[in-house]
Formats: structure tokens, C-alpha cells, sequence
């Protein structure tokens, strides 16, 4: 015992307190929390939006291009590199790649949130087509031996089942995305992390800032898991028995 | 009313292609109710389905009142509204309730008001004595009620013609009779039919003609009493033995 905490000078509890004070409430350091959080939340909120609508697209694409190989080839090889390649690297040498070499210009902030949305894409593609494939074909018959038509029978028939499939997939990947957003700092955001991270720079303290994020990023994972299971709930009133 | 000349279908899989329909020849006419029977893998599903264009006919041609229907300027999803189907695993939408599977089509492709669809919704569940379930899932009901409403639902379209794909194969014996019960009334009102089942009872009763499918070929065609006192084609001969 007398060792583990031998580093740790006797006046550190009872200058919690002060350090409390010299952490957040002097000079307004709060406001490093405060903006971080507001940039994370929405790193990550425009990001889902980006990585939602670019793999819906490439899902529908090579959907498409499976049940008709002639169909969108050119289109679908472009989808295969795309997957590969952002799957295949870390995410924190695409944000690199991103904001040093190719929008180098940009404002880092929006920059992020591209790489960032292009990344989560890739994962949400893969998850969107295994819950479109995953509705029972016999579904797709009814719907058009009942005359609908192939668009009509996925947006009423098919999307509504897969979504209800996916929801649990995807709304992990939101999660997880949450908190892949805190390499965001490497390139130069002011996220969460970042703001942490100032300033424990600033007062050499990092034992309250590093928990107080920590404590933040698990507050945040614990209201959606909760909105998750709230959404679950609802896509389950058909299944009642 | 549906006329089929030398109709081929042929399946291309990674062992080889597989000749499935060698060329059948049919005329179906208005109020007739056709039954088809066959030992498994003879095609009478397949048959059935390049009827309404589920499978591709590869070969031949498909007439379905007085136009050709494989033909590749026509609107499929215009002809299918005339054909009702019913398959062997029922295949209701999961996530709406039995009224709303019922109403689906009919208000989507705009034939109905959302008032009149439902009217007629609540009509066709009374026909078959399940008004009360118009709110309740498909998970929530039995497969015999799957197969009734699955029946109620093609007829919410108002076809000319249903086609039935062994729709009491997936079924629980109790549970068959309910369905046939059904599909008998149907017949009753003059509504052209076709059906692949393994039904012998039912094709005796309600047929006004049986086809023997075997190999992908119509090996005999008659009506009931002759098909089954009098089969000519010594595979029906083996085949009705074994079943009967």
C-alpha cells in the first residue's frame, strides 16, 4: 500500500478542492468542457447523418448490382475500393490523410466530420445490405405478385423490416462512433478530449480532467443505449404474440 | 383467358443448366378451375409461377387476356393486379397488421380511398370469419388464419384470376380444412383458379380439370372422375398409387 501510493503526495485529497477550482472554475476553463462537448456531439451527429445517406447509397448499389450483375458494374467496383480501403485503414490516418493532404485548406472542424462521416459510411453500408438481405424474399414476391411495383415493394415492404433488423446494428455504430470521435484532437479539433487535454496543459492536473471526460463520453453512451432500447421496444409491437 | 404456347424454362446454376419446363402447352378459359399435381421437382411450381412472371419464361410464350405478358414492352406490375397469388408460406407483411395487409395494395397503387379499401377489408375478413383479428399482427395468429387472410388479401385486388402455390403444404393437418373450405367458395362463385397442391380430395372435388406434371411436361390432362378411375399414362398410374 505504502508504496503503490507513495508517488501520490499526502496533500492530494484535501487539495481536491483547489484543484477543482484551478481546473475549471478559474479563468472560465470550464468553457474548454463545455465547447469540446458541443463539438463532439456535433462531430458526431453530422457524421451519422453523412455515414446514414453514403451507405444507404452504396448498400442499394450493390443490392442492385447482385440481383442484376449487368446492372451499375462501374458503380459497384467503385463501392468494393470504397469499403476496402476505409475498412481496411485506421481511422486516424484517414483523418490525417483528410485534413493534411487533401482539404488541407479547410476548416479542421468540417473537414473532421467528413472523414469521419465517410468512415462510419463503409461500416453502416455493410450493416444496411445484410438487413435488406436478410427480409425473407418470399416478401418481395407477395408484394409484387400484388402488383406494386420493385420500388414501391422496397420502400413499403422491405426497408421498414430491414430497418427494424438494423436499428440495434446501427445504433451501435452511432455509439462507437461517439467515441472514435476523440482522435479528433489529433488533427487539431477542439472536441471533448481535446478540451480535457488543455487543460491538464494548463494546470499540469490530469487526474480530474482525464475522469470528467471519461465520466462525460459515459453519460452520453448511456442516454442513446437507453433511446436504443426505448426504439427496440417500439419495433418490436409487431412481433407480440 | 390464359394461354400458353411451348412455354421453357431453364435455370442457369453453377452445375450446369437445368431444364426445368420442356415446353408445355395450355389454354385456361374464364371460370375454369385448373389443378396441377406432380411428385416434387416436376415443375408445377414453376409452372405456376412464369404464369404471373415470377420466373422469367426462358422459352415460349405467356397470353393473359389477349396480351403477351413475356413479352418485353409489357407492364408486368399492370397484369400482375389481375393475377392474385397465394403462397405455400403464406408470406404476409410482418410488420403491419391483417387490415393494413389487406389495404396495402389496392390504396398504394391508388384503386381505393383509404375508407373503401378498409370497408372492404372488414368485408372479406367477415367472409372468412376473422374480423376480429383486423387490428392484430401476423405474428399473433395461426397458420390456417396466415393462409385465409394471405387468400383475402389477393382478393382485395379483385383479380380475374388466383393462383394458388400448395397453399396448405406449409399447414397443420387440423388446419388444412379451413383453408380448402375457403378456396372451395371461391371456386363456388365462378373464380378462374389455378392450383398446385397435393390436395387429392380437393382436386377431385373442386377441378374441372387436373394436369399430372412430371419432368417438366404435362404427361395427362383430363377431368377428375377420368384422371383418377381411368389414368392412361402409366407414370399418373404410379403416381396416384402411391398417393392415394
Amino acid at each position: 500500500m505504502n508504496t503503490l501510493f507513495a508517488s501520490v503526495p499526502l496533500s492530494f485529497f484535501s487539495d481536491l478542492g483547489q484543484q477543482f477550482y484551478d481546473d475549471f472554475i478559474l479563468k472560465d476553463r470550464y468553457q474548454y468542457i463545455i465547447r469540446g462537448l458541443g463539438n463532439t456531439v456535433l462531430l458526431t451527429l453530422v457524421a451519422v447523418v453523412i455515414g446514414v445517406v453514403l451507405g444507404t447509397v452504396v448498400a442499394l448499389v450493390r443490392i442492385t448490382h447482385q440481383n442484376n450483375p449487368k446492372k451499375l458494374r462501374v458503380l459497384n467496383g467503385i463501392c468494393g475500393l470504397y469499403l476496402t480501403v476505409i475498412r481496411g485503414t485506421p481511422v486516424v490516418v484517414q483523418l490525417m490523410i483528410m485534413v493534411y493532404l487533401i482539404l488541407s485548406s479547410g476548416e479542421t472542424l468540417l473537414v473532421a466530420m467528413l472523414a469521419f462521416g465517410i468512415n462510419s459510411g463503409a461500416y453502416v453500408a455493410e450493416v444496411i445490405r445484410s438487413g435488406i438481405q436478410s427480409v425473407d424474399r418470399g416478401q418481395i414476391e407477395a408484394g409484387r405478385s400484388l402488383g406494386l411495383s420493385n420500388r414501391t415493394t422496397m420502400i413499403k415492404i422491405v426497408f421498414p423490416q430491414a430497418l427494424k433488423n438494423v436499428a440495434p446494428a446501427i445504433f451501435n455504430e452511432f455509439i462507437a462512433l461517439l467515441k472514435e470521435t476523440s482522435i479528433a484532437g489529433y488533427v487539431g479539433v477542439q472536441d471533448l478530449t481535446k478540451g480535457g487535454d488543455i487543460i491538464r496543459s494548463i494546470t499540469y492536473d490530469a487526474f480530474l480532467p482525464l475522469f470528467l471526460i471519461a465520466g462525460i463520453y459515459l453519460v452520453l453512451v448511456i442516454l442513446l443505449t437507453s433511446c436504443l432500447s426505448g426504439l427496440e421496444r417500439r419495433l418490436r409491437k409487431s412481433d407480440k404474440r | 383467358m390464359i394461354s400458353v404456347k411451348n412455354l421453357e424454362k431453364t435455370f442457369h446454376t453453377e452445375g450446369g443448366d437445368i431444364l426445368v419446363l420442356k415446353g408445355i402447352n395450355q389454354e385456361i378459359q374464364k371460370g375454369e378451375k385448373v389443378v396441377v399435381v406432380g411428385p416434387s421437382g416436376s415443375g408445377k411450381s414453376t409452372f405456376l409461377r412464369c404464369l404471373n412472371l415470377l420466373e422469367m419464361p426462358t422459352g415460349g410464350e405467356v397470353w393473359f387476356e389477349g396480351r403477351q405478358i413475356n413479352a418485353p414492352n409489357c407492364n408486368v406490375d399492370q397484369l400482375r393486379r389481375k393475377m392474385g397469388m397465394v403462397f405455400q408460406h403464406f408470406n404476409l407483411f410482418p410488420h403491419l397488421t391483417v387490415q393494413q395487409n389487406i389495404t396495402l395494395a389496392p390504396i398504394t397503387l391508388k384503386l381505393k380511398t383509404q375508407k373503401e379499401a378498409d370497408e372492404k377489408a372488414i368485408q372479406l375478413l367477415n367472409r372468412i370469419g376473422l374480423a376480429d383479428k383486423a387490428q392484430a399482427y401476423p405474428a399473433q395468429l395461426s397458420g390456417g388464419q396466415k393462409q385465409r387472410i394471405a387468400i383475402v388479401r389477393a382478393l382485395a385486388m379483385e383479380p380475374d384470376v388466383m393462383l394458388f402455390d400448395e397453399p396448405t403444404s406449409a399447414l397443420d393437418p387440423e388446419m388444412v380444412g379451413e383453408v380448402l373450405q375457403v378456396m372451395k367458395e371461391l371456386a363456388k362463385e365462378g373464380m378462374t383458379m389455378v392450383v398446385v397442391t397435393h390436395e387429392m380430395n380437393f382436386a377431385r372435388e373442386v377441378a374441372t380439370r387436373i394436369l399430372f406434371m412430371d419432368d417438366g411436361q404435362v404427361l395427362e390432362e383430363a377431368k377428375p372422375a377420368e384422371f383418377f378411375d381411368n389414368p392412361k399414362n402409366p407414370r399418373l398410374r404410379d403416381f396416384l398409387s402411391k398417393v392415394l
